[in-house]
């Protein structure tokens, strides 16, 4: 029963990936605006109540793919409206996805500083 | 079938032909790719859970994990390799998010560390918080309204 939880995971990340490279291959989209389109998305879908329910059946599936930023960015912007008001529409969301854009900032420093370019192949 | 097609229209049929069977394949690697690094966030998440963390620090502890070895992978020239291979694949989960900020930082080194490194780490990962950022701000505007309506 709980390795049901590994199978959807896999699918439906698998799958929402799948959405994007059809995007890739039949609209020439490029990848930055993929990636924006992603995570436009995921708030919209937050905002009218379906990335929740979604989420707690695809687990990973739904919060690691960029839709997943979007959702715990609006996640965080409902929690923080609800307790702060109008105050929370601009604190709310990168208090929730604060972790992840400073882990990204921080170890793409760390990374980009030790490591040196590879070329090409 | 007829054997005297002309070239040009010849080449045309081969050209969607193979287009075609690319756009599987492309699909497939998308979705194989996709999906193992979503397992693998879910098995850290699991991890996390079991260790005792909140579902919302279980979260955030995967998204900084997978982060972690998205940039490292990336660092190593690995996780460029992959993305020409498996393209949304790597593209759209969070590690592609920090493959788009450490792979330019790293290019873009020699040119300086603040205009180089600095600026170009958010080429691709600056859109992406500027339209999430707003649009959040926006739905949360209307959460607003329709709240106290």
């Amino acid at each position: 029963m709980d390795y049901m939880q590994y199978v959807w995971a896999f699918v439906i990340g698998g799958l929402l990936c799948a959405i994007g490279q059809l995007l890739i291959d039949l609209t020439k989209m490029t990848a930055s605006r993929i990636m924006v389109t992603f995570v436009v998305a995921g708030v919209v879908l937050s905002f009218i109540g379906l990335y929740r329910p979604f989420a707690e059946f695809a687990g990973a599936g739904a919060t690691v793919p960029l839709c997943g930023f979007g959702h715990t960015l609006y996640a965080g912007v409902s929690e923080a409206v609800a307790a702060n008001g109008l105050l929370g529409a601009f604190t709310g969301g990168l208090m929730a996805s604060a972790g992840g854009i400073a882990a990204a900032v921080f170890f793409g420093l760390v990374v980009s500083v030790v490591a040196s370019p590879k070329g090409k192949h | 079938m007829e054997l005297n097609i002309p070239k040009e229209k010849y080449k045309k049929r081969a050209d969607d032909a193979v287009e075609k069977s690319d756009i599987w394949v492309n699909l497939l690697k998308a979705f194989l790719v996709g999906g193992i690094i979503c397992l693998i966030g879910q098995i850290i998440t699991d991890c996390g859970l079991a260790a005792g963390l909140s579902k919302t620090q279980a979260g955030t502890t995967t998204s900084i994990l997978l982060i972690l070895m998205s940039a490292v992978a990336t660092g190593f020239g690995w996780y460029d390799n992959l993305g020409r291979w498996a393209g949304a694949g790597s593209l759209l989960p969070i590690t592609g998010f920090a493959n788009s900020i450490t792979s330019p930082a790293m290019e873009y080194k020699s040119e300086g560390m603040v205009t180089g490194l600095g600026v170009r780490m958010f080429i691709v990962a600056g859109p992406v918080l500027v339209y999430g950022i707003s649009a959040s701000i926006v739905a949360g505007i209307i959460t607003y309204i329709v709240g106290i309506i």
